[in-house]
C-alpha cells in the first residue's frame, strides 16, 4: 500500500450530509472485476446527467475544485454499502484526503486499507474550512499526519489538530499491508485453531 | 461484573497474542478476531481473489469459506444465457476462483443458491456464537441467530481469505429495548424503521446492538433476521439477539448443523449466550411498541421515515441548517412538497424482496392481504422476488405464487433484484417505487428512481391501492 505522510492541496467542498457509497460509486460500475480506472466513475450521477454531459453545478465539476485532492464533506460521509470500490474512485479520481465531522464505520476502515487519510473534525470546524473554502476556492490547506493537524496555508488562525488511533496512523505512515502484519501471529492462529475454536461437527 | 451477549462472543474470539513480541500494546485497541464463517459473492471478491494469486497465497480455511451468486443475477428467464455480459463475466469470474482456490461455490443453477443473507441461515451454516463476516454491509442480519456479524470491505474480503482473521477495534455496546408488543399490521420492518428514525442513520455509529425486550422474544427468526438486518442503516457494526429456543428450533436438521450428541452440546454452549443480569452497556435506547405505527420513508436515507398518517416535513422546520439542506435536498429529488400526506404518495411499482424482507413469513404476509384482490392499474410492475431457491419452492407449496399472479404481480426468481438494480431489475427515471428493501438512496433501485421503505404487508396493499394504506387497518391478526 502506498504510504502518506502529508500534503498540501486545495479542497473541494461537498456540502451534503448522509453521502453514501452509492452516491460515490453507483452499483452499474460494480461489474469491473479490477481494482483501478473507478475515478471516472466518481460521484456519477451527480457528475454527468442522462446524457453523460458534464453537470456545470456539481462542485467537483467547477474549474476551481478540479485540482483538489482534499474533499470536504458532512457527517456520516461513506454510509451505506460496504463497497470498497468507494474509495478506489476517490483515490483514483485524486483524493487522499477526505475531512468531515463523522465517517461511516465500514467506510472509514476501507480508506485505510487504500492510503487514504479520513480526518474527523467537530462540525464547527469543518464548517469553518467549508466557509473559508467557499470565500476561497483556491485556498490551500497543509495536511501533517505525523503531527495531526490540519493548516490554512492563507490563514493562520485556521488550525486544527485532529485524533486518529496510532496503529491507523502508523499503517498510514509506513504503509503497511494488514495480511503482513497479521502473519506475524501464524503460530497464534494456529494455536486457537487446534485448541479454542468452536466446533460442533 | 457480568457480560454482555456481543462480549461473550468478541472475547472468545479474540486471539492471544501476548506472548509475542510484535503484539500490540493494549491502548491500541487492536485485536485479532478468528473469523467462523466467511461468505462470498461475486461483486465484492474478484478483487481479492486476484490479491491471493498475485502474493502468492492459499485461502487458509476454505472449510470455512462459501460463495453464492446474488447481487447480478437475472430473476427470470434463467434457462438463457445471461444478457448482460459484464455480469456474466463477473459470475464466471467467481466459479473460476472458486474452483481454484477449493471454496464451495452455489451458482446461478444450484438449489442452494440465493440471496447470501438468507441461504447462510437455511443451510444451518449461521449458528450462535459464530464469528461471520462477508463482503456485504447486510451480513448483520445473521446476529439474529446471536451471531458477530458483520460487512467487510474488499481488502478485509483478502485478509480474511489469507489469514481466517481480522483486525478489529472493539466496539462500544448498545442495547435497543423493544417495550410492549405489536398490533397486528405492524411488524419488525416498522421497529427497525422507528428505530432509525429515532437514533439516525448514524445513531450506532461505532456500536454493537444487541435487540432486546418483549416485542423481540416474540419475534420470529425471519422478524429478528429483518430487524439485525437493517442495523447498519443505524450505521452501527452489528446487531445481534440473544438465541433462545426459537432460535434452536430453527437451526435444528438444517444441513450444516451439529447432529446428535454434538447437537446437545451445542445447544448447552449456545444458551450461555446471553447478556447477563448486571452486564452493562455503554448506552440503552428505549421503543415503546404499542405506540407503533406503519412506518414509510418519504426521502432519500432511511433515517427520513414517518408513521402513515403523517405528513411530510417542512425543512423551514428543520433542527439545523444541515438537516434543512438534506430535506430540501430529498424533497426535491423525490419531487415532493412538505406538507403532503404520506397517504397520498402515488406510485408506479412495488418490489418485494431483498436480505431484509424476502423470507417465507414475509411472503405470507404479503400474499394474505391481498388474496383476492388486483393490484391497481396505475401500478405498472409489481414484482416478487424470494430470497431463496428453498422459499420459493415453499411459497409455492403453499399456493402463495398464485395468490400473487392472480392479483397481477410478477413472481420471480431468487437474487437481490431491485434492491439494488445491479440486474435488469431497475426503476425508470421518475418512478416511484414500494420496496421491503433496506436503502431509499438516490438511484439506488435506478437512476432517477424514488424509493419508499416498508414493510411486505404496507408493499403489497400499496400494489392494491396504488398508494400507501395502513396496515393496521387492513390486518386483523
Amino acid at each position: 500500500m502506498k504510504e502518506f505522510k502529508n500534503l498540501i492541496s486545495s479542497a473541494a467542498p461537498l456540502d451534503a450530509a448522509n453521502v453514501d457509497t452509492d452516491q460515490i460509486i453507483p452499483k452499474n460500475f460494480l461489474k469491473r472485476i479490477e481494482r483501478t480506472g473507478f475515478g471516472q466513475f466518481l460521484f456519477y450521477e451527480w457528475r454527468f446527467d442522462m446524457q453523460g454531459k458534464e453537470n456545470p453545478e456539481f462542485v467537483l465539476n467547477k474549474k476551481e475544485f478540479k485540482d483538489a485532492k482534499i474533499l470536504l464533506a458532512r457527517d456520516n460521509f461513506g454510509c451505506g454499502s460496504s463497497r470498497e470500490h468507494a474509495p478506489w474512485a476517490l483515490q483514483d479520481y485524486g483524493f487522499t484526503v477526505i475531512i468531515a465531522p463523522s465517517f461511516a464505520d465500514i467506510f472509514y476502515n476501507n480508506c485505510f486499507q487504500n492510503g487514504i487519510l479520513p480526518i474527523v473534525l467537530s462540525s464547527k470546524n469543518v464548517d469553518a474550512l467549508f466557509q473559508h473554502t467557499l470565500a476561497n476556492p483556491s485556498a490551500q490547506y497543509e495536511i501533517d499526519l505525523p503531527s495531526q493537524k490540519v493548516i490554512s496555508k492563507d490563514n493562520s488562525a485556521l488550525q486544527f489538530s485532529f485524533e486518529i488511533r496510532a496503529a491507523l496512523k502508523e499503517k498510514l505512515l509506513k504503509g503497511l499491508d494488514d495480511i503482513g502484519w497479521t502473519l506475524q501471529f501464524a503460530n497464534e492462529i494456529e494455536h486457537y485453531e487446534k485448541n479454542l475454536q468452536i466446533s460442533f461437527n | 461484573m457480568g457480560k454482555t451477549l456481543f462480549e461473550k462472543v468478541w472475547e472468545k474470539h479474540s486471539i492471544d497474542l501476548s506472548g509475542n513480541p510484535s503484539a500490540p500494546p493494549q491502548e491500541e485497541n487492536k485485536n485479532l478476531i478468528y473469523i467462523d464463517l466467511h461468505l462470498v459473492h461475486e461483486v465484492t471478491s474478484p478483487q481479492a481473489f486476484d490479491g491471493l494469486r498475485l502474493a502468492n497465497r492459499k485461502i487458509r480455511r476454505p472449510d470455512l469459506t462459501f460463495a453464492t451468486m446474488d447481487h447480478n443475477v437475472p430473476t427470470k428467464d434463467r434457462d438463457k444465457p445471461v444478457k448482460d455480459q459484464i455480469s456474466a463475466k463477473q459470475m464466471e469470474y467467481l466459479a473460476k476462483n472458486c474452483k481454484e482456490f477449493g471454496v464451495t461455490l452455489y451458482d446461478l443453477n444450484d438449489f442452494n443458491q440465493g440471496i447470501v443473507h438468507v441461504i447462510g441461515p437455511e443451510l444451518g451454516l449461521t449458528l450462535p456464537g459464530k464469528t461471520i463476516v462477508c463482503g456485504d454491509s447486510h451480513t448483520s442480519t445473521h446476529g439474529a441467530f446471536g451471531a458477530l456479524a458483520f460487512g467487510i470491505g474488499t481488502s478485509e474480503v483478502e485478509h480474511v481469505m489469507a489469514t481466517q482473521c481480522l483486525v478489529q477495534t472493539r466496539p462500544k455496546t448498545m442495547r435497543v429495548n423493544f417495550k410492549g408488543s405489536l398490533k397486528p399490521g405492524i411488524y419488525a420492518k416498522d421497529m427497525v424503521l422507528a428505530l432509525i428514525g429515532k437514533i439516525g442513520t448514524a445513531g450506532a455509529t461505532g456500536y454493537v446492538i444487541e435487540y432486546a425486550g418483549e416485542a423481540i422474544e416474540k419475534l420470529s427468526m425471519e422478524g429478528r433476521m429483518t430487524i439485525c438486518n437493517m442495523s447498519i442503516e443505524a450505521g452501527a457494526r452489528a446487531g445481534m439477539i440473544a438465541p433462545d429456543a426459537k432460535t434452536f428450533e430453527y437451526i435444528k436438521g438444517k444441513e450444516y448443523s451439529p447432529t446428535g450428541e454434538n447437537w446437545e452440546k451445542a445447544v448447552s454452549y449456545w444458551k450461555t449466550l446471553v447478556t447477563d443480569a448486571d452486564a452493562v452497556f455503554d448506552t440503552e435506547v428505549e421503543i415503546d411498541c404499542n405506540q407503533l405505527t406503519p412506518q414509510v420513508t418519504w426521502g432519500t436515507s432511511p433515517g427520513m421515515v414517518q408513521g402513515i398518517h403523517t405528513e411530510l416535513p417542512n425543512p423551514s422546520s428543520a433542527p439545523d441548517d444541515v438537516t434543512a439542506g438534506s430535506w430540501k435536498k430529498a424533497l426535491e429529488y423525490m419531487d415532493l412538497e412538505a406538507g403532503l400526506k404520506i397517504s397520498d404518495i402515488k406510485l408506479d411499482k412495488v418490489f418485494i424482496g431483498s436480505c431484509t424482507n424476502s423470507r417465507i413469513e414475509d411472503l405470507r404476509v404479503a400474499a394474505s392481504v391481498i388474496k383476492g384482490r388486483k393490484k391497481a392499474d396505475s401500478i405498472k410492475l409489481a414484482m416478487v422476488v424470494p430470497g431463496s431457491h428453498r422459499i420459493k419452492q415453499q411459497a409455492e407449496a403453499e399456493g402463495l405464487d398464485k395468490i400473487f399472479t392472480e392479483a397481477g404481480f410478477e413472481w420471480r426468481e431468487p437474487g437481490c433484484s431491485m434492491c439494488l438494480a445491479m440486474n435488469d431489475d431497475v426503476l425508470e427515471p421518475g418512478e416511484r417505487c414500494a420496496s421491503t428493501s433496506n436503502r431509499n438512496f438516490e438511484g439506488r433501485q435506478g437512476r432517477g428512481g424514488r424509493t419508499y421503505l416498508v414493510s411486505p404487508a404496507m408493499a403489497s396493499l400499496a400494489a392494491i391501492h396504488g398508494h400507501f394504506v395502513d396496515a393496521t387497518q387492513e390486518v386483523t391478526v
